[in-house]
């Protein structure tokens, strides 16, 4: 498992790619270890407003269906197109191909709220026991 | 409670395997995951840890009889060496488990059961088979299950008797790593296969020697998951999902198990009576060609109204689409009857297809 230095990561266990006022999110390889074969994904629309910590997605392994959850408030500006016909991504490619959504930050100061990566790894041990 | 482990456990937990609770159990549910156990069983074969299921032995002079009163199926079929299907009823016609009968000689048949009944059966099995004797083997021994099209290449290699000519559904016996095993042609994947039933200290070491036959073949371990969606495929009922002591047999698509000609039985009454009056609920094969995999407790909807409900369902890896197994009202119950699937709050189209979702070629 790794969590990369450039993300941030929420207790729901997305991590966010912050650029600018735009972040990218995705599920960490944790979570995607936890689920397991990921066959089914639905995403928001774009243009749908998300609010922090409200289901925005669904993802489902062979045994799990789990909610995605908004790390941060904004407005959806991209999702991921590729990610329903090849679920298998968020497995193979957490962090890359297996992104999910783009939001448009709203409110700067929620990223306080999320995670460094050392911060997380330890959040992380935590729950695993 | 603290939860169960089976004489395997030791080797799951080096092997890396994750592990679960599963009826009182610490299960392996996969090993590298439940897609690529899945198509190992389907293209090769997998190996599987079933020694948490129970074995009931009945012996003496009345076991037959018993058997053939408290079992849907007509025991006095079998011969020596063979084995059936069966279901364990209740007198109102539910199912208590359902169960492999395998004769082992005239006056000795052993009953493998369901993990999640073993205490139950065995209750059950003892009020009402007073005239034989009921002995709990369970924990004597191990239960290895390797299915899959070359799994009789793999185990008839290990085993002292050749495999390839035995029927299904047939048992001999066999010394496998220098221990005396039953081996049977059974199993709950939809697939050719071998049950081997070895003493529970020797696990361990027949294990390991199936997995090193299969090492160099692309054979592995698998776990629970991928059991689980070999089987909904295959459209074998999963006790506790499409069977129950609500259940009958003939709303279970399970009336070819039951022998009415063999004699009375537990549950002859009630079930002649359920036939005349018909049944109020039917399982069918449900197939979601688009949209999130049905999922067990979801609502079968008809025309927006509902119809019954999913007991199994999944995303088959093998079909790649959405396929269950559910109970609705004999009126939806006909094939490419269109229904809907209701997935949080939202209906996702869906059919009655003809099970089994996968049947192996050849």
């Amino acid at each position: 498992m790794e969590f990369p230095d450039d993300l941030k990561y929420s207790r729901e266990h997305e991590w966010v790619l912050v650029e600018g006022n735009v972040a990218t999110v995705g599920i960490s390889s944790f979570a995607e270890e936890q689920l397991g074969d990921v066959v089914f994904v639905e995403l928001p629309t774009v243009g749908d407003t998300v609010a922090k910590d409200d289901a925005m997605g669904v993802i489902e392994s062979v045994k799990a269906v789990s909610d995605v959850y908004a790390p941060l408030s904004g407005t959806v500006t991209e999702v991921n197109d590729d990610l329903p016909d090849n679920t298998e991504l968020v497995n193979d490619d957490p962090y890359g191909d297996g992104w999910m959504v783009k939001i448009e930050i709203a409110d700067l100061s929620e990223l306080e709220d999320l995670m460094e990566p050392g911060e997380y790894q330890h959040f992380v041990a935590e729950s695993d026991d | 409670m603290g939860l169960r482990h089976t004489p395997l456990f030791d080797v799951h937990r080096a092997a890396g395997a994750r592990l679960v609770e599963f009826a009182g159990w610490e299960m392996p549910v996969q090993y590298q995951g439940i897609l690529a156990e899945h198509a190992m069983v389907r293209e090769r074969a997998g190996i599987f840890d079933v020694s948490h299921m129970g074995q009931v032995e009945v012996r003496g002079a009345g076991a037959l009889a018993a058997l053939q009163w408290v079992t849907a199926n007509d025991v006095s079929r079998l011969a020596d060496g063979f084995a059936q299907y069966s279901l364990l009823l209740t007198p109102g016609g539910g199912i208590v488990d359902d169960v492999i009968v395998y004769r082992l000689a005239a006056e000795r048949y052993l009953v493998c059961v369901n993990a999640s009944n073993r205490d139950g059966d065995l209750s059950f099995m003892r009020e009402h088979m007073r005239a034989a004797d009921v002995v709990d083997r369970s924990d004597e021994f191990a239960l290895l299950a390797v299915q899959g099209p070359i799994a009789t290449e793999i185990v008839g290699g290990l085993a002292d008797t050749p495999l390839a000519g035995v029927p299904s559904f047939a048992l001999v016996e066999a010394e496998i790593a220098g221990h005396r095993c039953i081996v049977a042609r059974t199993g709950y994947t939809g697939e050719d296969g071998w049950e081997i039933y070895c003493p529970a200290d020797a696990g361990a070491a027949v294990w390991a020697a199936v997995v090193d036959a299969g090492s160099g073949r692309g054979v592995g371990p698998a776990g629970l998951g991928a059991r689980d969606t070999l089987r909904l495929e295959a459209a074998l009922p999963l006790y506790g999902h499409e069977l129950d002591c609500e259940t009958s047999p003939l709303e279970a698509r399970l009336g070819w198990v039951v022998s009415m000609d063999k004699g009375d039985f537990i549950a002859r009454a009630a079930l002649l009576a359920q036939k005349e009056r018909g049944v109020s609920r039917k399982l069918v094969g449900i197939e979601v060609a688009v949209g999130a995999p049905p999922r067990q407790g979801y609502r079968l909807l008809r025309d927006g109204i509902a119809t019954g409900e999913v007991t199994s369902g999944t995303r088959s890896p093998t079909l790649g689409k959405g396929i269950a197994l559910g109970y609705v009202e004999p009126k939806s119950a006909r094939l490419g009857t269109e229904l809907a699937v209701e997935v949080r709050g939202r209906e996702v189209p869906a059919r009655v297809v003809p099970l089994p979702f996968y049947r192996r070629s050849g």
